[in-house]
């Protein structure tokens, strides 16, 4: 895998990216158009808010997703620990009588923990990411199944439903919990070295090895805040809907991967930015309540995501080798 | 990746016998028999004739679609669309049976589909060097998400009388268990010793040396791809014809158990090595934990732990054993 990919200098790689995030603004807008004029009850407020609502979840795996596809990785386990943390939230809460807001702290740290395992299994045993985090895949949701036996909790007092249900200033109160995040991702991304080192480590890691960046730490970093994000989206995701099962998040890994890899990160590692997964996460969101509203079941939407997940890596690959062509 | 591929030598029969007990299908096997004693002791019902039926009638059909995983784990490639994809063979299966056509025909034409369907994987993961993982993530939605809005989740009843394939008992063993006793047999051998079979080991193992070895990657990753449809395509006939309703939806966490029984069974993730006795052995091991949950008094929710605890562990073992084959080098 580790092949020479001529490392494009700065400059050009960061008009590549603009190109790529360029073309995903164009094709949301088309896309936008489509919609609306096949659906009049497409472009309202009310709708477009209410979508917003539905994007929270993915919205927040996306994002520490595209700092673990920057490097090389992959997180296949962000559905499970999704639910391992909503059954647990549900648990300690109800049979174990912790105050709520304990529990939901509680949930956050096993959610944080699960990321760390998979992180530290990868780094310090040298276990491949894709298998580490399938194993993990199946381990979580089994812990899942496991501890809730299949019953589900629910009768959670009214204040927990604000995060998933309620609104502030008008628009849904997790939007601004994403937007506060998308901004703090962004900033670390470009900005901190820490962020710039993730491009390091996916283009080429045993050279940021020798260049002193601790690959080791960041990568258990990013893998633990996979597993918090993915058990912040667990509370949000309990508190919107108002019941607590363990097949919680089955499959949502496939729409994190597609938003991320949709949004321009490169699968093989080095590229990616989270505007880029943003707009990633909208996109497929927007295609979503399209499809639903020009009458295509639920079930069919998932084709489609199926069918753009592929795509978009053809059309990046292709794009890419133009670019390699043209120097 | 600098994996190197064991090299069977010769010895004698004494060290034979020690070197099969400490292999993988060597471990297996003994794990399969001390499982089956122990928790038959424990609870007789466990041994009983229809116990033992359902276990393996029940998921012979893992084992054969574990044969095609194996190939593809051990070409280097992964595919977590085989539980998708087995779901809507055995549908089209059940189809063809339920609309009057030859019954012949719905037990082969699934196959062909089968080997079609992997083909445009195998197409996209080959020669437009697409990561496997991504290419099979997006066929499991295409596959399941299209399976269910074509049927909307109907039943199939009223299958033909003949059409159970695989509850056929020539010599008084299920036909399943025949199809995966001798399609493991048959593959075991060809990847041992046909020059292809080998190819794929070398592709999995170390694809630089494979390529100076005149091997083309492409074209061995994509027939792997295809024989892989013809397994998952067997399987899903196997599945189909063991049920008396088809139930047109995906069987759940079918890849997942499939990829466990690869993967349990020796075939290294890493690829380059692993059998097919293996996954056959290993798959029998995962259905007999899951038949002796309920006979130990735990909980069936507990099934899917079990498995990624034994993904977990089989791929610790397979790294540290890499690491000290290194080391005595």
């Amino acid at each position: 895998m580790a092949s020479a990919v001529a490392a494009p200098g700065h400059q050009d790689r960061y008009a590549g990216l603009k190109r790529h995030e360029v073309i995903l603004l164009f094709v949301l807008i088309a896309a936008v158009a489509v919609l609306a004029f096949r659906s009049e009850q497409f472009l309202t407020t009310g709708n477009l808010l209410n979508q917003g609502r539905l994007l929270v979840e993915v919205g927040l795996m996306a994002l520490p997703m595209t700092f673990i596809i920057i490097t090389g990785g992959i997180d296949l386990s962000v559905g499970s620990i999704m639910g391992l943390c909503a059954i647990l939230l549900g648990v300690f809460w109800q049979k174990l009588g912790l105050p709520l807001g304990a529990a939901i702290a509680l949930a956050l740290v096993v959610g944080a923990l699960a990321g760390f395992v998979n992180g530290w299994f990868i780094t310090r045993v040298g276990v491949p990411p894709l298998i580490m985090t399938l194993a993990t895949l199946a381990l979580y949701r089994g812990l899942a199944e496991g501890i809730s036996q299949a019953r589900s909790v629910r009768g959670y007092p009214d204040w927990f439903f604000g995060l998933g249900q309620g609104e502030l200033w008008g628009v849904p109160t997790q939007l601004w919990l994403l937007l506060f995040f998308f901004v703090i991702s962004a900033i670390v991304l470009t900005y901190t070295t820490f962020g710039r080192s993730l491009y390091a480590i996916g283009n080429n890691e045993v050279a940021a090895r020798f260049s002193g960046i601790p690959v080791d730490g960041i990568k258990i970093a990013i893998y633990t805040m996979s597993g918090l994000m993915a058990g912040l989206a667990a509370w949000v995701f309990v508190s919107r809907v108002s019941t607590t099962r363990s097949d919680m998040g089955t499959g949502l890994e496939l729409d994190v991967i597609t938003a991320v890899v949709l949004g321009g990160t490169s699968i093989f590692g080095g590229t990616g930015t989270i505007l880029g997964t943003a707009l990633g996460v909208v996109l497929i969101q927007l295609l979503k309540n399209g499809l639903a509203l020009s009458g295509v079941k639920g079930d069919g939407t998932i084709v489609v995501i199926g069918v753009i997940l592929i795509l978009s890596i053809l059309v990046s690959d292709l794009l890419r080798r133009q670019r390699g062509a043209e120097h | 990746m600098a994996a190197t591929m064991a090299l069977p030598a010769r010895a004698s029969a004494g060290s034979r016998l020690r070197r099969f007990l400490f292999s993988q299908e060597g471990i297996l096997l003994i794990a399969i028999i001390v499982l089956f004693v122990a928790v038959g002791a424990y609870n007789q019902r466990f041994l009983s004739a229809n116990n033992l039926s359902t276990i393996f009638l029940g998921n012979a059909y893992i084992a054969v679609a574990a044969i095609g995983m194996s190939m593809v784990i051990v070409s280097g490639n992964i595919d977590v669309s085989v539980g998708s994809l087995i779901g809507v063979l055995a549908t089209i299966s059940g189809t063809i049976a339920v609309s009057g056509w030859p019954l012949w025909l719905a037990w082969t034409l699934p196959i062909l589909a089968g080997m079609a369907i992997s083909a445009v994987s195998g197409w996209l993961i080959a020669y437009l060097r697409v990561p496997s993982i991504v290419v099979t993530l997006g066929m499991l939605s295409i596959l399941k998400g299209g399976l269910i809005s074509v049927t909307a989740g109907a039943w199939i009843n009223n299958l033909p009388q003949g059409y159970h394939l695989a509850q056929l008992r020539p010599l008084g063993v299920p036909m399943a268990v025949w199809f995966m006793i001798v399609l493991t047999a048959l593959a075991a051998f060809w990847m041992r010793y046909s020059g292809f079979g080998r190819s794929i080991y070398a592709v999995g193992g170390n694809a630089e040396a494979a390529r100076l070895a005149g091997i083309d990657r492409a074209r061995t990753v994509f027939i792997v791809f295809v024989i892989h449809g013809f397994f998952a395509g067997i399987a899903a006939v196997l599945f189909a014809t063991q049920l008396s309703v088809i139930q047109s939806t995906v069987p759940p966490n079918l890849e997942l158990t499939v990829i466990t029984a690869s993967v349990v069974g020796g075939v290294s993730i890493l690829g380059g090595t692993g059998t097919v006795i293996g996954s056959t052995l290993a798959a029998i091991l995962i259905a007999a934990i899951g038949s002796s949950l309920v006979f130990i008094n735990v909980s069936p929710y507990w099934l899917r732990a079990v498995q990624g605890l034994l993904i977990l562990l089989t791929v610790l073992a397979d790294l540290a054993r890499r690491r000290k084959r290194a080391r005595h080098r």
